[in-house]
């Protein structure tokens, strides 16, 4: 295994230095011209505006006028961070569940021994919900869970409560539905990008650790789990990342409000309010802080993540050195 | 692969099988719960479902069906079409380059790579309601308003799908099969659309569903871009549905042209979904 | 196999909707004709279809359209604000938009109207569109208040006017007050005081006196003395609005209400057969529409119809209640650079002025329509509506529309109403004070309106 490595690196190094570095460069032609030609106006704005006081009075333009750093400022005067915690809060009580499922559900479909019937119906099912329009799903979610609905009328049926309990009224209870409406929409994504991972383990590995005799949960651990590591952390950054990009659920959930007493205001929802009136100056600014809260972030997992193949790397490269020496 | 088993290991074995099933089963419940209502109040009246849900189907389904239909300013068939377009040609434009970008980072090593590497991963982060307004102002600069074009061709730079394939790739791609075929004399372009695409099979048919979903359930931005009536995709109508007037306003059409909505993605669903779990034989490094 | 094959299908199908796309949308507009001062396309931006259907019937059947001028509606839904988002980068656009491109029509509504009455964007309706005072005359006041800049110009008119009643539960009312005479009960209901009285009396019998929290706020804010926001861009909390946010609160905290809200599930069936609340605030639409069909025990989709016997068809009277408002109303409005002022002249005055064509709108679809002579007509014929259990309640609207006095609209009503009662909401169910609620009121409608101050 080793040796296949150093020796691919050998003739990487030798071909791809030489004569292949240009085919790098025309790769990216499309990806970077059309994000040029299409996005980055927009992106480079934000920038731009964060510095300055830009929005529109109804049709009138105000600004821009430069303002330093106080869009900046005034953000964290009007209570960023409760928003902040908001956000995180609910990704954080989401995204628990929602990995723990799929990463239980899809090592059960994938799993040769345990050999499940119609799992096809099942992987179905599941994704099914992120099929329906966000906006028609909370329309749905008002419907199961209004004051007299029918979620109401079971509970009470079965004596867990004797009273309705009026969901959208208490924070538990908005940001509960927020959380579950949340993952109903998303763990059936994240099932099938990591039953994509395993599926692209080579089947000779596992059929090996079976003859092995090794268990079911061991095999997972040590043989499925490291091989799809840059799948999970693909499904953890961006989990992250759309974490922090929450808005449309809770935005139709609680009208635009984000109440009760906006407890379950998320960032991107402040944002939007700021765009109402075109505000770029304080939408830049919190755009900017929500890409560097995110770039730190993923940095964090990114780099937490790959520790042990960064350190086998050095250990590696620092024998290699040893041995030419 | 048949081995003998114990008694007990098999026992154990059925034990487990009744856990995974009971777990399923219940997930699949609450999967379908929000479907069964859906269903159920595209049969039901205007009036009915405002007071409420009944777990039982009303009386209306052909009523709503028919008057959704009649509605000369709701081509729905002409929108279901119109998503379709659009959907199609995002998802296999996007996992196309998404794939390309990848492969550029992972095979090759040139100066800037980590550079565009960084700079891809921090676009990623972009919250795209931000840039959403500044990008339809530009759209109308390149007068392609009331076109396809904004829809699908900013798609090439999908920086989350890019993100996916390189990782992916990370995992399932290694260069020696690359490598290989340079020495088969095959060309880099040549290589990418003949050897490394089916190996990632998978992962397109995987970001394929997603992104075709996206798309067929985008709102925001198509409501500003698309402006006449033949040419507006599935969401808008629903939108234009909600927004009627007194005279006009009926959920039960809504919820006929919802669950009507969901019918074409249900098939692509399933038509790649197969694909994804074909492609583990197809993908494999041993072909 | 089977998988590549059907994926080939997938794709030639996409390809033939493409091209079938191309083919449509790929038709180049026709070049403009620089020198007539005619038009060939009329823009009209929207959000729903009914303005189109109004248009449709009684301008464009009529045979009333110009030859060779195409009339494009714009429909944008108002979901996410996208209306006014694609209004205003079009209207901003408007300069530099080619002749044909250019908007000629847009709607508005009440609580946005001044946003884009109060600029150079919208055209005056007598002197630049030239429609005569005399047309204009027979219009409720208030349709006019509404779109009439601060210079005092009217730029804007409407077919509809919408004035607001309190309508009661006759049964509901022989219990409480032993009379459901709506004269009777209105000398009861004729100001809040009294108002608040009837809902302890409903209240001791086991009746809610109103639905949910924001059943009774439009009529309080339609009755502000101030604006909403004064000169120097500081909002203004009017007493009347304190008023209902004391109310509520009251009723809530003794059980006079259900604790609904607007157009949720309970608020509909709280007037349907198994309703126990005394009263709704509606306006024309409202009641005709909304109260009748969710009246019904058995829709009429489904078979039922709309008389006496099914649900409580009959059981409801209209009286005016406490205080005069309106509820609803769509504008037309003309931009500036419409190549097509004639044009926009003739369908302002066929739709909103023209009292035959009014009447016959109001005949046809029960649409209380802007014309006080057409109406007081109707008013004192001997109409009646079995659904009111025989009363003649145009000529309550009648009487009422021409009290509305909406002098103290301001343009940032929508942000001010919404935001009030989303965040005084917390308030009612007891989650905030009233201090907090204010400030996220603050907090919301500055997010909104940067320019603004408490």
């Amino acid at each position: 295994m080793n040796s296949v490595h150093n020796q691919a690196t050998a003739v990487r190094k030798k071909i791809g230095s030489i004569s292949y570095a240009k085919w790098g460069y025309i790769f990216l032609i499309p990806f970077f011209l059309v994000y040029v030609v299409f996005s980055f106006v927009p992106l480079i704005s934000i920038f731009y505006n964060s510095f300055f006081e830009n929005y529109m009075s109804g049709l009138k333009q105000v600004g821009p006028n430069f303002v330093g750093l106080e869009n900046y400022a005034n953000l964290f005067e009007n209570d960023l961070g409760k928003y902040f915690y908001n956000t995180l809060l609910i990704w954080v009580l989401g995204f628990i569940p929602q990995i723990t499922i799929s990463l239980l559900l899809a090592s059960w479909f994938t799993n040769l021994r345990l050999r499940l019937r119609v799992t096809g119906l099942f992987k179905t099912i599941i994704y099914l919900p992120n099929l329906i329009m966000a906006s028609a799903f909370a329309l749905l979610f008002f419907v199961l869970f209004s004051d007299a609905g029918p979620m109401n009328d079971v509970l009470m049926h079965l004596g867990i409560i004797d009273q309705p309990y009026r969901f959208l009224s208490e924070v538990a209870g908005t940001r509960g539905l927020v959380i579950a409406m949340n993952f109903l929409l998303w763990f059936g994504n994240t099932t099938i990008l990591l039953m994509a991972a395993i599926m692209g383990i080579d089947n000779s590995l596992i059929e090996a650790a079976e003859i092995d005799g090794a268990k079911s949960f061991q095999m997972f651990r040590l043989i499925t789990m490291p091989l799809i590591k840059p799948i999970l952390i693909y499904v953890m950054i961006t989990s992250m990342i759309g974490g922090l990009q929450l808005f449309d659920v809770p935005q139709i959930l609680t009208n635009g409000s984000g109440n009760p007493d906006r407890t379950s205001t998320t960032l991107i929802m402040l944002l939007n309010n700021h765009l109402y009136s075109k505000n770029y100056g304080l939408g830049g600014a919190l755009s900017v802080i929500l890409l560097i809260v995110s770039a730190v972030l993923s940095l964090l997992v990114y780099d937490s993540m790959t520790r042990e193949q960064r350190l086998e790397k050095r250990e590696k490269k620092r024998m290699k050195e040893g041995a030419g020496q | 692969m048949n081995k003998k088993l114990s008694n007990a290991a098999r026992l154990q074995l059925k034990l487990s099988r009744a856990f995974c099933y009971i777990i399923l089963t219940l997930i699949s419940v609450m999967c379908l719960l929000s479907f069964y209502v859906l269903i159920i109040n595209s049969t039901r009246s205007h009036p009915d479902i405002l007071r409420g849900f009944s777990f039982l189907p009303g009386k209306s389904f052909f009523y709503n069906l028919k008057s959704l239909m009649a509605n000369a300013n709701l081509p729905v068939v002409r929108a279901v079409f119109n998503s379709l377009f659009v959907s199609g040609c995002t998802a296999l434009v996007t996992t196309y380059f998404s794939v390309l970008t990848a492969f550029a980072i992972h095979a090759y090593d040139f100066r800037f790579k980590r550079a565009a590497f960084a700079f891809i991963l921090m676009i990623m982060m972009v919250p795209s309601q931000v840039t959403a307004l500044g990008f339809v102002r530009l759209m109308g600069t390149f007068n392609l308003i009331d076109t396809f074009i904004p829809l699908i061709v900013p798609s090439v730079a999908c920086p989350i799908v890019f993100f996916f394939m390189k990782q992916y790739m990370e995992a399932s791609l290694p260069i020696a099969i690359v490598e290989a075929a340079r020495i088969d004399g095959s060309n880099e372009f040549r290589t990418f659309n003949l050897i490394v695409l089916p190996i990632m099979k998978p992962a397109i048919a995987v970001q394929g569903i997603f992104s075709f979903v996206t798309a067929w359930n985008n709102y925001f931005v198509p409501s500003l871009i698309l402006k006449s009536t033949e040419n507006k995709t599935v969401p808008l109508l629903v939108a234009q549905l909600r927004n009627a007037d007194f005279l006009k306003f009926d959920m039960g059409q809504v919820y006929m042209l919802i669950t009507i909505a969901i019918v074409p993605i249900v098939i692509v669903y399933l038509l790649l979904s197969r694909y994804i779990i074909r492609g583990i034989a197809l993908g494999s490094v041993k072909e | 196999m089977k998988v590549k094959k059907m994926l080939a299908l997938f794709l030639a199908l996409i390809m033939l909707v493409s091209m079938a796309a191309c083919g449509s949308s790929g038709e180049p507009a026709a070049p403009e004709n620089g020198g007539d001062t005619q038009g060939k396309v009329l823009n009209i931006y929207c959000w729903n279809e009914e303005f189109q259907s109004r248009f449709t019937d009684y301008f464009e059947k009529p045979g009333l359209i110009p030859e060779g001028v195409k009339v494009n509606f714009v429909i944008t839904p108002n979901q996410d604000n996208a209306y006014q988002n694609a209004l205003d980068e079009a209207l901003l656009k408007q300069d530099s938009a080619a002749a044909d491109d250019k908007i000629d029509i847009f709607l508005v509504e009440a609580d946005n109207a001044l946003k884009y009455v109060n600029t150079d964007y919208t055209l005056d309706v007598v002197n630049d569109i030239g429609l005569t005072e005399a047309d204009l005359a027979d219009q409720y006041q208030y349709t006019r208040d509404i779109v009439t800049d601060s210079n005092g110009k009217q730029k804007g008119t409407t077919w509809q006017a919408t004035p607001g009643l309190f309508a009661y539960r006759r049964s509901i009312a022989k219990d409480v007050l032993g009379t459901d005479d709506p004269a009777q009960v209105q000398s009861a209901l004729s100001d809040w005081d009294k108002f608040d009285k009837v809902a302890e009396q409903a209240a001791g019998k086991g009746y809610k006196m109103l639905s949910g929290y924001d059943d009774s706020f439009r009529t309080f804010n339609n009755n502000i003395v101030k604006p909403w926001v004064d000169s120097s861009n500081k909002i203004v909390i009017d007493p009347n609005v304190m008023r209902w946010i004391d109310q509520t609160k009251l009723y809530t905290d003794k059980g006079y209400n259900n604790k609904t809200s607007l157009w949720a599930p309970e608020w509909a069936a709280d007037q349907g057969p198994a309703g126990k609340v005394f009263g709704f605030f509606y306006s024309t639409w409202g009641i005709n529409f909304t109260l009748l069909g969710n009246s019904l025990a058995t829709p009429e989709s489904e078979g039922g119809k709309a008389e006496v016997g099914n649900g409580i068809f009959g059981d409801y009277a209209v009286c005016q209640g406490p205080q005069n408002y309106y509820w609803g109303g769509t504008w037309i409005c003309a931009a500036a650079g419409t190549d097509n002022v004639d044009l926009v002249r003739d369908i302002m005055y066929t739709l909103t002025c023209d009292p035959v064509t009014m009447k016959k709108i109001t005949e046809d679809t029960q649409d209380y329509t802007n014309n006080i002579t057409a109406m007081n007509e109707l008013a004192k014929s001997d109409f009646k509506s079995d659904f009111l259990g025989g009363q003649n309640h145009i000529a309550l609207f009648a009487e009422a529309a021409p009290k509305i006095d909406m002098k103290n609209i301001s343009p940032y009503d929508q942000a001010m109403t919404e935001q009030l009662r989303l965040a005084f909401k917390d308030y009612f169910d007891g989650k905030v004070t009233k201090e907090q609620a204010f400030d996220n009121f603050y907090r919301a409608v500055i997010e909104k309106h940067p320019e603004l101050t408490r």
